[in-house]
């Protein structure tokens, strides 16, 4: 029999269709068909200027944001040699793990959520709207941030961001345990997670996987250590490994990944240094506005910035970050004009669901949810 | 042939000693090493760099398209090697007249997806790839969208 799953099921979390074959409740076959998002954001870099571009890249994964105003921004400076100051930095570091928290946290809910587990949804959206609220202090904005620009962040950290932060940060731990006690000894959780979604780690690393995945498979794996960026050396926390290789070792990697980010996000609190958060550099970075009323070269430069943009050597990078599904990468072409020749985007999801027939090929049909849902994937990061 | 600048890079030394007429040209650009690889020999170079020289996994495969010049496009292959924590940025560059190029799946099984994308957007075609159709355009669509001489916006006459 043949089975059409999707592009309109609950639990695709978005428009992925998967055309699967069965033989009783056995899948014999599954073909994962995308594009139904395809938005041509590639195509859509081409005709922006790099600042612009910020705000295309918030509509790529909708869930981690930041994590791809990040990558966007670092690609860029590299190719300019800017220097970030380093408020700006840790700023950065802060934002992009509770950019993380943000993800794990939708993943957490409805990834229980399809499996039956009412409950922990409500519970991680508690967590969740905090976040999306603290983003708002920053950027105005509680998903679309584009908070991080070229040459540093979009406005000055706002009055009271610390306080707001650590209210959240001293009371996020313990939620973390609610979620576990709810679900890490249940029974029925145990029985639909573990020994299912098995794929080996071979086939993972032939087949595209990165991120939580592979963690979940031993390999301890993880961009922020292996090529630190926005000083995330400075920081200290561990990457979680597990070996079992199935979707529960997957919850328990992601689990530990909300300790060990709530870990740095409490660092980067405390240790916050002070000093400007943007760059120095007047042909990339708008100049302060008090600037602007007196001095008549910063009024040039606004205007020459606003107008036309900055110019970027020619040169093509590839910048790779760990968002909160796996490898991002950012290679853009530069070819010393305003906007850039050529962008695109290696994203976390397109890689990961590439596995999916490999992963749900021989199991039941009703583990598939199980499995599909352990990839954390976004089809608006596979699609773009 | 090995640009004398990329001497003390061991991969594009490697690279050299195993079939120097692959090799032909390169940069350091950045902290990044991009090799430039004859279009013919790429599938045994991939295989060398993958068997021997650690680069395990395959991080993504696109296109740029430098039309008017000619070649126009070139195929764009990112490397990684987790072992030796070392990326790598090959390049073909092939004509726009007839774009073909061959396929790395016989190498990587991930490059299928990535070379669907690239077929689709640009309208670079593989040899031998398993399953070569559109991936994100709908599959009666015209043209390929991420060329440079497709309009970003417009109507269809």
């Amino acid at each position: 029999m043949v089975l059409n799953m999707g592009p309109q099921h609950p639990s695709t979390h978005g428009v992925l269709r998967l055309l699967i074959e069965l033989d009783g409740e056995i899948i014999t076959k599954c073909q994962p068909d995308i594009g139904f998002l395809h938005t041509g954001i590639e195509k859509e870099f081409e005709v922006k200027n790099y600042q612009q571009a910020v705000t295309l890249t918030d509509r790529v994964d909708y869930l981690a944001p930041l994590s791809n105003n990040l990558g966007w921004c670092l690609a860029v400076e590299k190719l300019l040699g800017l220097e970030i100051p380093p408020q700006a930095q840790w700023m950065r570091v802060m934002l992009a793990e509770f950019t993380r928290l943000n993800s794990h946290l939708v993943w957490l809910g409805t990834h229980a959520i399809d499996i039956g587990a009412m409950s922990v949804f409500l519970y991680c959206f508690r967590e969740r709207e905090e976040i999306l609220r603290i983003f708002e202090m920053f950027s105005g904005q509680r998903m679309m941030t584009s908070y991080f620009r070229i040459g540093g962040l979009a406005l000055e950290p706002p009055r009271g961001w610390y306080h707001r932060v650590k209210k959240f940060i001293d009371v996020f731990p313990s939620r973390v345990d609610e979620y576990e006690n709810l679900l890490t000894a249940n029974p029925i959780w145990i029985g639909r997670t573990k020994g299912i979604g098995y794929i080996s780690l071979e086939d993972m690393l032939d087949l595209g996987v990165t991120g939580p995945m592979l963690r979940a498979a031993g390999l301890k794996i993880d961009t922020r250590k292996d090529k630190p960026y926005t000083s995330y050396e400075k920081f200290d926390f561990d990457v979680p490994t597990r070996t079992e290789n199935d979707v529960f070792a997957r919850y328990q990697v992601r689990i530990e990944e909300m300790r060990q980010s709530a870990k740095i996000i409490r660092q980067a609190m405390e240790g916050m240094p002070s000093g400007p958060w943007k760059a120095a550099d007047e042909h990339v970075v708008l100049p302060d506005r008090e600037k602007m009323k007196t001095q008549m070269e910063a009024l040039i430069y606004h205007f020459k910035i606003v107008t036309e943009g900055f110019r970027v050597p020619e040169g093509e990078v590839y910048q790779v970050i760990e968002s909160p599904r796996g490898e991002l990468a950012y290679y853009v072409v530069s070819d010393g004009t305003t906007s850039p020749y050529r962008v695109h985007m290696r994203t976390p999801s397109f890689g990961n669901l590439q596995a999916t027939s490999k992963m749900v090929e021989g199991i039941l049909i009703a583990d598939v949810i199980a499995s599909i849902g352990s990839m954390d994937f976004v089809l608006g990061d596979t699609d773009r | 042939m090995l640009p004398d600048s990329l001497g003390e890079h061991a991969t594009a030394a490697a690279v050299e000693n195993f079939d120097s007429d692959a090799l032909t040209g390169g940069k350091f650009d950045r902290g990044e090493l991009t090799l430039e690889i004859a279009a013919g020999q790429l599938i045994p170079v991939l295989r060398f760099l993958k068997d021997n020289q650690e680069f395990v996994r395959l991080s993504s495969v696109t296109a740029v398209d430098r039309y008017p010049a000619e070649p126009r496009f070139e195929v764009v292959y990112h490397l990684h090697s987790i072992t030796k924590n070392e990326r790598l940025r090959l390049k073909c560059r092939i004509s726009g007249a007839d774009p073909v190029i061959e396929s790395a799946t016989v190498v990587w099984r991930s490059a299928n997806w990535y070379e669907r994308e690239v077929f689709d957007l640009f309208g670079i075609r593989f040899l031998n790839h398993p399953d070569l159709r559109r991936i994100m355009m709908p599959d009666d669509w015209e043209g390929h969208p991420l060329r440079k001489d497709y309009p970003v916006t417009g109507y269809r006459v």
